[in-house]
């Protein structure tokens, strides 16, 4: 096979891999590319906006479309323990390690996902919590369990409760049937980073265009000044703080002196 | 008004917080005590973490003691060669405490721990103080005089060798009793986020049999440092010491006292300790009922990394 050979069948299976599936283009925007977290920070609400336009090839429009909006926070390690009684009291007992799973995970979409498209569908593309993937350490292995595992539920369950994962089948709008509007809530205690979002855009029980955009949450000011220190000068920080104690201890005791 | 911890990573209402400061403050004023043991529940009632919540208490009673120290120490109250002997076996103490506070973390045990022995501690401290109090009273009521066992009567712990003298408090005694008290309040403090002044005051008084004038002073020179040298460690191994919530429980902490000692001023001696042993037994009362009782949730989620 010559250069020229390869080179074509290479440019034949891209085009082929890409193209057909993905006649249609979105646009999106976020309402703030950028959360800052201050001392007055008490969660956000974000809006993304977004516009399907016909493909290169001038593929009109489809009659109805669904979206399925996924974001995610930095991952992080957390560990799900469950409590048992012993000697009468309770005691956690056993637990499992969720490795890097999303600190923040919203899942938004126009109507409910199991109506946009089938199980197997929904399975490979991770749409809905009970899709998304989430990997426990089991033995020396790091997998998914399946969607009924206790230990999976009450994860998820407990990080719903929290205002850290979310499921919602209301959160996107759509404003004419080629312009959506999607709510993303950011409650207060969503730690900082990068959070990728993933916009899927279906039809017919099937995605017809994907597109990505990014969201940065930061500490800015004293917070960050604060956290740094803490975590990269702890020494100085914890002397600091005592000093401060100390300080204001003294001036107490100057200011209500009473002999 | 809402405040964001930083450490913490939780919004909260900075009165709310600075309310519990001057409530805890008047109490601990009131009393002559740190006020740690309630201090660090409450923070954990509104859902600060246990870890944080003992991290930053430690600052705050460090800051409320000094108060304390210094106007014992005008007062010349305060008897430093006890106070540094207690010293060097808190910081091992203390040292210990941490080290163990982080072990106990990794573990996933540090809420039973914590939770026992805030259990254990304060009902057995808080039934001792009813009991002793109400005794006193009964026996003033029947116009008996109200003082216990003088210092200079001996027990058990007079026989031990290494005998120190310690003019300040007029004592004479054995320097591993005054260790081994030093080393337990460090450790204690260090775990559970408490500086101990409600423990190191009756086993000062009952052990060392040192006099109701030295007492409070030392004993708050040692909570002082212990809980200081506490705020340190905690920053250094576990970065869990949230400045901006240990100020606001200081402001509040340090005015609270003010007023307390005042009121605690007006009170009787044994009514004021039925009043701390009753706090403290409830307190206890609170901790044994959440282990006993079944919980709302048998499922609990903790960060292991940082994300």
């Amino acid at each position: 096979m010559t250069l020229g050979r390869m080179l074509m069948v290479f440019v034949l299976l891209t085009a082929s891999g890409a193209t057909p599936a993905l006649a249609e283009r979105m646009v999106v925007s976020l309402s703030n590319n950028r959360v800052a977290v201050t001392s007055s920070f008490v969660g956000e609400n974000l809006v993304l906006f977004g516009v399907i336009e016909p493909g290169p090839d001038r593929t009109g429009l489809r009659a109805s479309y669904d979206l399925v909006v996924t974001m995610t926070g930095p991952s992080q390690t957390m560990r799900t323990r469950r409590k048992e009684r012993v000697l009468g009291i309770w005691v956690n007992i056993d637990s499992r390690e969720f490795v890097r799973v999303p600190s923040y995970l919203a899942i938004l979409s126009n109507r409910p996902v199991d109506e946009i498209a089938n199980a197997d569908v929904r399975r490979r593309l991770q749409v809905g919590l009970d899709n998304f993937l989430l990997t426990q350490r089991i033995g020396p292995d790091i997998a998914d369990t399946v969607r009924d595992d206790p230990y999976r539920v009450a994860f998820v369950r407990l990080e719903t409760l929290y205002g850290l994962y979310r499921q919602s089948a209301s959160a996107v709008t759509f404003l004419t049937p080629s312009v959506f509007r999607v709510a993303i809530p950011l409650p207060s205690n969503v730690p900082t980073g990068s959070y990728p979002i993933d916009v899927k855009l279906f039809s017919g029980g099937q995605m017809v265009a994907r597109t990505t955009s990014t969201l940065e949450v930061i500490k800015t000011g004293v917070e960050q000044y604060l956290v740094d220190a803490s975590r990269n000068y702890g020494l100085i920080y914890g002397a600091a703080t005592s000093l401060l104690a100390l300080l204001i201890g003294w001036f107490a005791s100057v200011v209500f002196r009473r002999d | 008004m809402q405040i964001y911890l930083p450490i913490a990573d939780i919004p909260v209402n900075i009165f709310l917080v600075l309310g519990m400061g001057l409530a805890v403050g008047f109490i601990s004023g009131m009393f002559g005590i740190g006020g740690g043991f309630l201090m660090t529940p409450l923070l954990i009632f509104i859902g600060i973490s246990p870890a944080v919540a003992v991290a930053s208490v430690s600052s705050h009673i460090a800051a409320s003691s000094c108060t304390g120290a210094i106007t014992y120490w005008r007062r010349r109250a305060i008897d430093v060669a006890l106070a540094m002997m207690l010293l060097s076996a808190g910081i091992v103490g203390t040292a210990t405490g941490v080290w163990l506070f982080t072990e106990l973390r990794a573990l996933d045990q540090l809420d039973l721990v914590i939770g026992l022995s805030y259990v254990t501690l304060l009902s057995i401290v808080g039934a001792l103080m009813i009991y002793e109090s109400v005794h006193a009273e009964l026996r003033a009521r029947k116009g008996m005089p109200a003082t216990l066992r003088r210092p200079g009567s001996h027990n058990w712990v007079h026989g031990l060798p290494l005998k120190m003298r310690f003019k300040r408090s007029k004592i004479y005694v054995s320097a591993i009793p005054v260790w081994g008290i030093g080393f337990i309040i460090g450790f204690i403090g260090a775990i559970l986020g408490i500086g101990g002044g409600f423990l190191l005051v009756p086993m000062l008084i009952y052990f060392l049999r040192v006099p109701t004038a030295t007492v409070i002073g030392t004993s708050m020179v040692l909570t002082l440092i212990t809980m200081a040298s506490a705020t340190v460690m905690h920053a250094v191994t576990n970065h869990l010491v949230d400045a901006i919530l240990a100020l606001i429980l200081m402001v509040g902490g340090v005015i609270g006292a003010q007023f307390g000692a005042r009121t605690g001023q007006k009170m009787r001696g044994e009514r004021l300790r039925l009043l701390l042993g009753l706090l403290v037994f409830a307190v206890g009362m609170r901790f044994a009922y959440q282990l006993i009782v079944v919980p709302d949730d048998f499922y609990s989620i903790r960060q292991v990394t940082e994300p």
